[in-house]
């Protein structure tokens, strides 16, 4: 579990099946059945071209660091500092996240590396989407 | 060139700024307001249109003793009052209402009678962003500019000459919260706030407020100041989430919003003496200058070392010092507005000579909304 102090997300009807895949450990993407875009955050019509008939599709949780900051500002459930990232997924979306298992700076942190979803828990019910260097990476070199 | 169809006719700040403890959030509006109104030699009873952000202009008409026949409580972050300027030339011009007020005040520092952020929660911000440790503004605001670093090879030292160039301006200004001159290493040696981020790249918080009175030009010159003319507009909103705007290295409102305005207007990028860029962080005026077309995709950066908005330069740029060195309460751009206006008028303390045209632009929330504004003094 996560340090207290957190903000945990609270699920509304239109997003409980990302938060119930995340506990399950996949990380669920919508498709639209009209025109084909990917999206994220979920809702339950496209972004793109207004369709309401939508797929949930499972993402393979393949992702490159896309950008991120290193917030040194106290953070209630956080030990500063520490990356706040946002990640591009292979399907296309972005997402924000924190980098886990990763050594929190610049050096490490460096932009395009590949990355993997891992779930942690924040609470009995949410698990929250993060990601880790990618298993097979060979991210080094300075940012 | 534009239709000239509105003036702005009053303006000003309150009388003071920085730190404020012994007023309260409306009472820095209302402050603000007389001013403008004793500028603009009017009574609060020639005002009928009344326009605020971040509170609620029921509250603020009330406080005032204003009757309006039009309100517009336009809510999108610090840029709010651009979008008031860009609705209200609108509703005189469709004759809603004659005199319209337009107000901001906000209790940033001291927090006295403020009951919450200036921006309405987000609820998909609040699942998808909050929980990941965002925060505040330096922690949100700066996260696409290490994509735009990679993707345009921009240097953290050029990123600190944006401070540096601002505090060159604020040294003319003798209301400037920082004037002292301070050098690339200074910014660099300055506080981590978030990485690339020092303390120097970031704004002021301060507390006060500006209003501005406008009315339609044909009475502007009945007035006891220079009339300023609103000569085009723009307006966009994109994304409530700093991790969902489309582009990293690029502000969709912005272009849209700029665009929109230098076609309203009518002029074009040579044609502007004088430039105001919302300047929240330092890479909002790199952003801005691309994004209205001023330069190319990543030239910014050298633009600004090269000096060109310097003082001396050929394009002057947030001549009061900025949110950076001037003030910044929370939504600064009714400063942006008010400087806008006083080298339009010829009275600002870094007054650019002979200046006709004045491009005002504002950001709301972390690139979420915009606002752009073309002055002019030209009849
Ligand atoms: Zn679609």
């Amino acid at each position: 579990m996560a340090e207290p102090g957190r903000e945990i997300p609270k699920p509304t009807p239109e997003t409980q099946h990302f938060w119930d895949g995340c506990k399950q450990g996949e990380l669920l993407l919508q498709t639209c059945k009209s025109c084909d875009h990917t999206y994220f955050p979920p809702r339950p019509f496209c972004p793109d071209c207004g369709h309401r008939e939508v797929a949930v599709v499972k993402a393979t949780g393949r992702a490159r660091l896309f950008s991120y900051i290193i917030n040194h500002l106290p953070t209630p459930g956080f030990e500063v500092p520490f990356a706040i990232a946002v990640v591009e997924l292979d399907e296309g979306p972005r997402m924000m996240a924190n980098i886990l298992e990763c050594e929190q700076t610049p050096e490490a942190l460096v932009l395009d590396m590949p990355l993997e979803v891992t779930f942690q828990p924040v609470s009995d019910d949410i698990s929250l989407p993060q990601f880790k260097p990618a298993s097979q990476s060979t991210g080094s070199g300075s940012a | 060139m534009g239709q000239k169809t509105v003036a702005i006719v009053g303006a000003a700040e309150t009388t003071e700024l920085g730190k404020i403890p012994h007023m309260s959030q409306i009472q820095l509006h209302a402050d603000a307001a007389l001013n403008a109104l004793a500028d603009a030699g009017l009574t609060i009873k020639d005002i009928d249109g009344v326009a605020t952000a971040a509170h609620n202009p029921v509250e603020l008409a009330h406080y005032l003793g204003i009757t309006p026949t039009w309100a517009d409580g336009t809510s999108v972050g610090g840029c709010s009052f651009m979008l008031h300027v860009r609705h209200a030339m609108a509703a005189i011009e469709a004759g809603l209402c004659t005199t319209v007020l337009i107000t901001h005040g906000e209790s940033g520092r001291s927090w006295v009678g403020r009951h919450g952020p200036s921006l309405f929660p987000s609820e998909l911000q609040m699942q998808f962003e909050r929980p990941f440790g965002v925060s505040r503004p330096p922690n949100m605001f700066t996260i696409p500019v290490l994509r735009y670093m990679k993707d345009h090879d921009l240097s953290v030292e050029t990123l600190a000459m944006v401070s540096v160039i601002q505090r060159e301006w604020a040294a003319k200004n003798p209301r400037a919260s920082f004037k002292d001159p301070i050098t690339v290493d200074d910014v660099l040696n300055s506080k981590m706030i978030a990485y690339p981020f020092r303390l120097l790249m970031c704004c002021l918080v301060t507390d006060g407020g500006g209003a501005l009175i406008l009315t339609k030009a044909d009475r502007a010159k009945d007035f006891p100041t220079k009339p300023v003319y609103i000569l085009g507009s723009g307006e966009s909103v994109e994304s409530p989430m700093i991790s969902q705007m489309a582009d990293f290295t690029s502000s969709r409102a912005f272009k849209v919003s700029g665009t929109k305005a230098f076609e309203t207007s009518g002029i074009s990028h040579a044609d502007v003496d004088h430039l105001m860029i919302y300047d929240a962080f330092a890479h909002l005026p790199i952003y801005g200058l691309e994004d209205l077309g001023f330069v190319k995709p990543g030239e910014a950066g050298d633009f600004i070392a090269e000096r060109n908005t310097a003082p001396g330069g050929t394009l002057p740029l947030n001549t009061n010092g900025g949110g950076l060195s001037y003030m910044h309460s929370g939504m600064y751009g009714m400063y942006a507005l008010q400087e806008g206006v006083r080298q339009m008028r010829g009275i600002a303390p870094a007054q650019v000579e002979g200046a006709e045209i004045s491009v005002v632009h504002g950001v709301g929330g972390m690139f979420s909304a915009s606002g752009t504004i073309v002055l002019t003094n030209s009849e």
